[in-house]
């Protein structure tokens, strides 16, 4: 077709362009008059359609440009702008002919306010999150002094596993470790990583687990601040510390997490004791142990010494006594031996039952007793009155 | 608080008191050499933990039918 003026042609209704062929053409002209460009402007009548695409326009004060951004580039976004958004787009002018339409195919999109749509994705997630009281400081719980099993969420491939691996093999080498690989960043790594943290409950006798990454740009870091992320992460059973590698801005997952590691490294050294440390303890405890008994023993041998001296005299002194007592005791009981005076020519007289009869009252004239004399006992009868 | 890291944490507490007891008490000879005696072999038994192999690393694949695919780690 040429375009040059005809007078004719265009005066004419038999040389009518179709519907068709105007827009196509006006498309034709604007894809080769304006190439892909920067545009500013405000956000305005945003909305993001079932399809995933989104709608809006862009306005200044003079004038508004319809803009579609497909969900095949928007998905790379934190999230969607808001109205009144000061934004920049990168885009394609184009002419959507079945609607006849001038507008612009907006392939990225970035906020001119500070943090930009990150900054808004994560404010509207944080507050999400502080609403349900999971960003509540007592919600933290310690870690474990002298965990057993440790889990890790995170690549399989990256540094991040193997700096773990290292620094608990090294600090303390008894800990069993579980990694559960993931995906950590791009299209799928959110439900990636909330589909891990999900099996760390099932894991028997699990203590403590490290979520994380190494280093990345915000961009390559942002599925930990992924909502359904940080939520996962307040479901998980055991304390959890959150390393994503990034020195200035918190992630939801860190602000989630009961312990926030600025490394994987660091979230290795914050989950176990150096075994050192442990042994140094354990060689003070044995000192005090040794030094606990020695002193007892010694206070106690003492005591004892003590004890067995006061005993040994105690008991040298009484054996001594008794002896002296005894011997004196059986010569007493020699000389009181009622034979040795019978021998001498004394008699005992007793009643019938054996009482020692010593007086005259107890003699009545007839009465019967018996004499002991130093070979034996005779029968005997008092005969007569008291002389 | 699983019974293993709790044992061994347990078993610190455990000569902490120990230690005390021995320290502090008027205790009579036989019960401080029970209380050595247990403060040894608890010391022996911590020392043990400290210098044990190396655990395997092992990876977490899936979970199937509440069974969780374990096996050992490459990486």
């Amino acid at each position: 077709m040429s375009h040059s003026l005809d007078l004719f042609g265009a005066a004419s209704p038999d040389g009518a362009w179709t519907v068709g062929e105007v827009t196509r053409q006006a498309r034709a002209v604007l894809e080769a008059g304006l190439g892909p460009l920067w545009v500013r402007g405000e956000v305005s009548g945003f909305k993001a359609w079932q399809s995933g695409h989104w709608y809006f326009a862009l306005r200044d004060r003079t004038a508004q440009l319809r803009c579609v951004m497909f969900q095949k580039d928007n998905r790379r976004l934190p999230g969607p702008p808001t109205d009144g958004m000061q934004v920049f787009v990168f885009g394609r002018p184009t002419v959507w002919e079945e609607k006849g339409e001038f507008r612009l195919t907006v392939i990225e999109l970035l906020s001119t306010e500070r943090g930009g749509l990150w900054q808004l994705a994560f404010e509207k997630a944080k507050a999400a999150l502080q609403k349900d009281g999971l960003l509540d400081p007592a919600r933290k719980r310690p870690l474990p002094l002298y965990p057993a099993r440790l889990a890790i969420v995170t690549s399989k491939d990256g540094a991040a596993v193997r700096d773990i691996i290292a620094v608990t093999r090294r600090r303390w080498p008894s800990l069993e470790l579980f990694v559960i690989p993931t995906k950590v960043q791009g299209d799928g790594a959110e439900d990636a990583i909330c589909r891990a943290l999900a099996l760390l409950g099932r894991i028997d006798r699990l203590d403590v687990a490290i979520v994380g990454r190494g280093g990345g740009s915000r961009e390559d870091l942002w599925s930990f601040n992924s909502e359904r992320v940080a939520r996962a992460v307040a479901a998980v059973p055991v304390p959890v510390i959150s390393a994503v590698g990034h020195e200035t801005d918190s992630t939801l997952c860190d602000l989630v997490a009961d312990h926030r590691a600025p490394t994987p490294s660091a979230a290795a050294e914050a989950a176990t004791p150096d075994r050192r440390d442990v042994a140094a303890d354990l060689g003070q405890l044995s000192a005090r142990l040794a030094r606990g008994l020695g002193r007892r023993s010694e206070r106690v041998t003492q005591r004892l010494d003590r004890t067995l001296d006061r005993l040994g005299s105690a008991v040298t002194l009484r054996l001594e006594r008794q002896r002296h007592r005894l011997s004196a005791v059986s010569g007493r009981l020699d000389a009181l031996s009622p034979l040795r005076i019978l021998a001498r020519g004394y008699a005992l007289a007793r009643d019938a039952e054996g009482r020692v009869l010593k007086r005259v009252a107890q003699f009545p004239p007839g009465s019967a007793f018996r004499l002991r004399v130093s070979d034996g006992e005779v029968a005997a009868r008092a005969t007569g009155e008291a002389s | 608080m699983t019974s293993e890291q709790a044992s061994f944490a347990r078993q610190l507490e455990r000569l902490e008191e120990i230690v005390r007891r021995l320290e502090a008490e008027d205790l009579d000879l036989d019960q401080a050499l029970k209380l050595f005696e247990e403060g040894v072999e608890r010391l022996r038994q911590a020392r043990e933990r400290l210098t044990v192999a190396e655990a395997k690393v092992k990876q977490v694949l899936s979970e199937h039918a509440g069974k969780l695919r374990v096996e050992d780690f490459d990486g």
